[in-house]
């Protein structure tokens, strides 16, 4: 299986010296996907913001290796690498409601990139926009086309925003918690909407959350992401069946199941917490692929 | 937008101390006027006309800053003019401070009537342009120190009472004014303990920066010859004087040009810096 | 419906405004000591004299009734004779209104310019000396009122290093016969750059002067909200599309950054408007703030009435069209 991402010890680092990821590494497999799991405050929206370069300015990548394919993307000029990414990479951010440019209409936003990016001509760009509005279930995706953002619901956006990710192509996706800020009814359509649309299009998809249950749905294999370090790279099924670490088996445990409802209840014990901490200190990572 | 406030606040105590500095040395300045003038500010003297200052050729001696076409001692000038452009600094600036914030208070914490009716008066006076009421007034007033005065209070009492207003409407929102109500204090004793605390750090901010203002318009109102008396050393008239002859004899206006403009900066400066100093949000 | 309502209560607070004005001008002018008529006629006009002017100009009746006959001319356009040139009020104030309308739209422009480049390029430079500094320059130029920016201006352009002109509008050598009044705009038309480049020569010192203080406001609001705009999920988005940071600050968040200070800039603007006054004085510039000033001291009351009611209505036009253009703008207000 050959890489379409590889991450190696990659370690992000704040001015003050505070240290946010610490020697981390992954990899997604071409036309998979991965999951990276972790609690709030773990870092795994950092890492997809290295990859994308957009890092907030007082964080720095301290050290590590970014591999798109074969091109090594911290060896490139910010300029070079902005506008790479921008072809073969892109986003499908956290908040829906905040994400699209409230004073641009929608046709634009999805198809101004390919224009001005990728060089389309301006009615292949908008055929291009209108197949996708309608692949991701639209109804009426000419109208949907002329709308503001603030004209649409929120489950709306996010299926424009899944649209707009795949409508270059792009090797690799990023889906940034893309269920979190919607209802929980909506969240299973969306789910379920970016799996089909992955699996259609061939994309390697990372996709980041903190919910074990939506990994078990969508992954090929997955991290296990902790303050700022990775704890296990496994497996999807073996990582179910066999979790290694003690941190990943007591993730397991306090996730609900429909075996075990009030699996939800079930905490990660201190004991478990505090040998994670000492794991970190001594840099003992668990590699299972 | 917290950030961005912390930005704001990192150089603060240079400019505390920078424009505290300057307005403490004209303070004195013009306290101390008497003992520290060469001359007599009003003398004329017309064979010392237009002297260059001291490190120019053709200075002379007890005329450090030179002197303007009749032969009166800038520097001398200078420091009277202080005098005067503390006074109105200081009683116009507090006087209308006092008027624009109590009724903006009022506006802002009853609401009703009390604030339709000085809300539309807000209005009117924003639909002058305040140089032209300005000049007006003196028109109708008559040239003087109380004069000026009371023109400065009367076009610039609105400043206050927008924003007083603003900030007043804002605090009555707040849960702990509601619950002040509730424990069965009345409404003038909630705005004087609730409200007013709340919005003083504004207050004081907006004063500093009416002072600034008082002085300049003092300067605009001498420059158009309707200010206290020709022959009294204000800032604005030097400046009349000095731009009139400012091909021949630059340091006439220069000079005051100068002090006017450390002043103004100063007052603003010295407003901004004592509202971060005293809002007890960011302190 | 509810639009409609919205904008007949605006238009009537308007109307209400500009009769307060004119209330309070009528009022405080006829308190002003001195008699206009007096200054007009030659050395020893007799009593009969000054009466007869009187009531040529409607001074020998009641100040309400006097008012009231003012009012009703205005409604028809007419705003009475000047005192001191004998002239209508109207055709002198009309024919002076186009150099302060160029002069404050020049100055609104250098503003804009000014302002929105200091905006850019701080946002630009983040976290660099370059922000420093902008952030200082802006905090003073924005705490120094126009009048004094004018003085320092002659300082370094017209004494120092003299290259502009230090007063007046036009060199009078250069004075061709202009069909209107906008100098400026005429020449233009009439491809006369020469004429142009002496009318900018005239009127950069003034209109930088007015620019300077709302250059600061605008460069430090317009940075303000683009710092806040840069934070928002669809400008991280508009990063991943291979966008430079250019495009991104000028295409995607400026649009959203420059609704908060458009309002901001129309209050503004109308402060800018009431600076002209002192503004063409210190530049001898041959508007309607010079004109005004002349009035107040030659005591020629229609005159004034006129000047200050024009300066009222310029003042609440700007806001009605700030208040259109900001719904223009704001796709949210556009179709609700």
């Amino acid at each position: 299986m050959s890489a379409q991402l590889s991450v190696r010890d990659l370690s992000i680092t704040l001015q003050n010296g505070v240290r946010i990821l610490r020697n981390v590494s992954l990899e997604v497999g071409a036309g998979r996907v991965h999951g990276l799991v972790g609690e709030s405050g773990a870092g795994k929206s950092m890492i997809g913001k290295a990859i994308l370069g957009t890092l907030p300015h007082a964080m720095n990548v301290t050290g590590g290796q970014i591999c798109f394919g074969d091109v090594d993307l911290m060896a490139m000029a910010p300029k070079a690498r902005r506008t790479w990414i921008g072809a073969n990479a892109a986003l499908i951010p956290q908040d829906p409601l905040t994400a699209l440019n409230p004073s641009k209409r929608i046709g634009p936003q999805i198809t101004r990139r390919l224009v001005d990016i990728l060089g389309w001509a301006k009615t292949n760009a908008k055929a291009r926009a209108l197949d996708l509005l309608a692949e991701v279930q639209i109804t009426d995706p000419a109208r949907v086309m002329r709308s503001y953002p603030h004209e649409l619901s929120g489950g709306m956006r996010q299926r424009i925003l899944i649209a707009s990710a795949f409508a270059a192509e792009p090797k690799l996706i990023i889906a940034d918690e893309p269920t979190t800020a919607l209802d929980v009814t909506v969240q299973k359509q969306i789910l379920k909407l970016i799996a089909q649309m992955q699996a259609e299009h061939g994309t390697a998809l990372l996709f980041v959350t903190h919910d074990l249950g939506v990994v078990s749905k969508v992954c090929d294999t997955m991290s296990v992401l902790y303050a700022g370090k990775v704890l296990e790279n496994a497996q999807m099924r073996r990582f179910f069946t066999h979790p290694i670490h003690p941190y990943s088996r007591a993730l397991l445990a306090a996730t609900p199941t429909y075996s075990n409802p009030t699996g939800s209840l079930a905490q990660v014990p201190q004991k478990v917490i505090d040998g994670v901490e000492q794991d970190i200190r001594h840099h003992d990572i668990r590699n299972h692929i | 937008m917290r950030d961005a406030r912390a930005d704001i606040r990192r150089p603060l105590g240079a400019r505390l101390w920078l424009s505290g500095g300057w307005l403490t040395l004209l303070v004195l300045g013009a306290l101390l006027a008497p003992l520290l003038a060469p001359h007599d500010p009003l003398a004329q003297d017309l064979f010392a006309g237009r002297l260059p200052p001291f490190w120019q050729d053709g200075a002379q001696r007890g005329y450090p800053l030179g002197t303007d076409s009749l032969g009166r001692d800038v520097l001398s000038r200078m420091l009277y003019g202080a005098r005067l452009a503390l006074v109105v600094a200081l009683v116009a600036g507090t006087l209308t401070c006092l008027i624009g914030a109590t009724l903006g208070l009022i506006a802002g914490y009853y609401r009703g009537w009390a604030d339709i009716i000085i809300s539309r008066i807000v209005d009117i006076w924003m639909a002058f342009p305040p140089v032209l009421f300005a000049i007006l007034l003196i028109a109708v007033l008559g040239t003087g120190l109380t004069s000026i005065i009371i023109a400065i209070v009367v076009i610039d009492w609105t400043r206050f009472a927008r924003v007083v207003r603003a900030e007043a409407m804002t605090q009555s929102a707040m849960d702990y004014v509601a619950s002040a109500q509730v424990s069965g204090r009345g409404h003038f004793s909630t705005m004087l303990t609730e409200i007013l605390p709340n919005v003083l750090p504004t207050i004081l901010a907006l004063l500093t920066l009416e002072m600034g203002i008082a002085v300049i318009v003092e300067a605009i109102l001498s420059f158009v010859n309707l200010s206290i008396s020709t022959d009294s050393p204000t800032w604005g008239g030097m400046i009349a004087e000095g731009r009139t002859s400012v091909h021949q004899a630059w340091w006439v206006l220069v000079f005051p040009l100068i002090a006017l403009f450390l002043t103004v900066l100063s007052f603003s400066q010295l407003g901004e810096g004592l509202k971060d100093r005293f809002d007890p949000v960011l302190r | 419906m509810n639009l409609l309502r919205v904008i007949f209560l605006r238009l009537a607070t308007t109307f209400l405004t500009l009769f307060g004005v004119a209330v309070i001008v009528f009022f405080v002018i006829r308190v002003v000591p001195g008699n206009p008529i007096a200054m007009m006629l030659p050395p020893g006009a007799t009593e009969a004299d000054v009466a007869r002017l009187q009531a040529q100009y409607g001074f020998d009746k009641s100040i309400p009734e006097q008012f009231f006959i003012w009012l009703g001319g205005v409604l028809q356009g007419d705003f009475g004779t000047s005192i001191s040139t004998r002239q209508p009020v109207s055709e002198l104030v009309l024919g002076r209104l186009p150099a302060t309308l160029e002069l404050s739209v020049v100055a609104l422009l250098m503003a804009c310019l000014i302002g929105g480049t200091l905006a850019l390029t701080g946002t630009r430079m983040r976290g660099t000396r370059t922000e420093g500094a902008i952030d200082v320059s802006t905090g003073v130029a924005l705490s120094v009122p126009d009048f004094l920016w004018g003085l320092v201006l002659i300082l370094l352009f017209g004494v120092l290093w003299p290259v502009f002109h230090i007063s007046g509008r036009i060199s009078p050598s250069l004075d061709i016969d202009f069909t209107t009044n906008f100098y400026m705009f005429e020449a233009l038309l009439r491809l006369r750059f020469d004429v142009l480049a002496d009318l900018v020569g005239h009127m950069f010192m003034p209109a930088l002067a007015l620019a300077i203080p709302l250059a600061a406001i605008i460069g430090q609001l317009l940075k303000q909200s683009l710092k806040e705009t840069m934070h928002l999920d669809y400008v991280a988005l508009a990063r991943t599309k291979g966008y430079s940071e250019r495009h991104v600050i000028t295409r995607e968040a400026l649009p959203n950054a420059i609704l908060p200070t458009l309002t901001l800039v129309g209050v503004q603007f109308t402060f800018l408007i009431g600076g002209t006054v002192i503004i063409e004085r210190l530049f001898s510039y041959e508007g309607l703030g010079n004109m005004a000033i002349d009035a107040v001291i030659n005591r020629d009351l229609p005159l004034i009435q006129g000047i200050v009611l024009l300066f009222a209505l310029l003042f609440t036009v700007v806001n009605l069209v700030v208040d259109m253009l900001y719904v223009v703008l704001n796709p949210r207000l556009r179709h609700a």
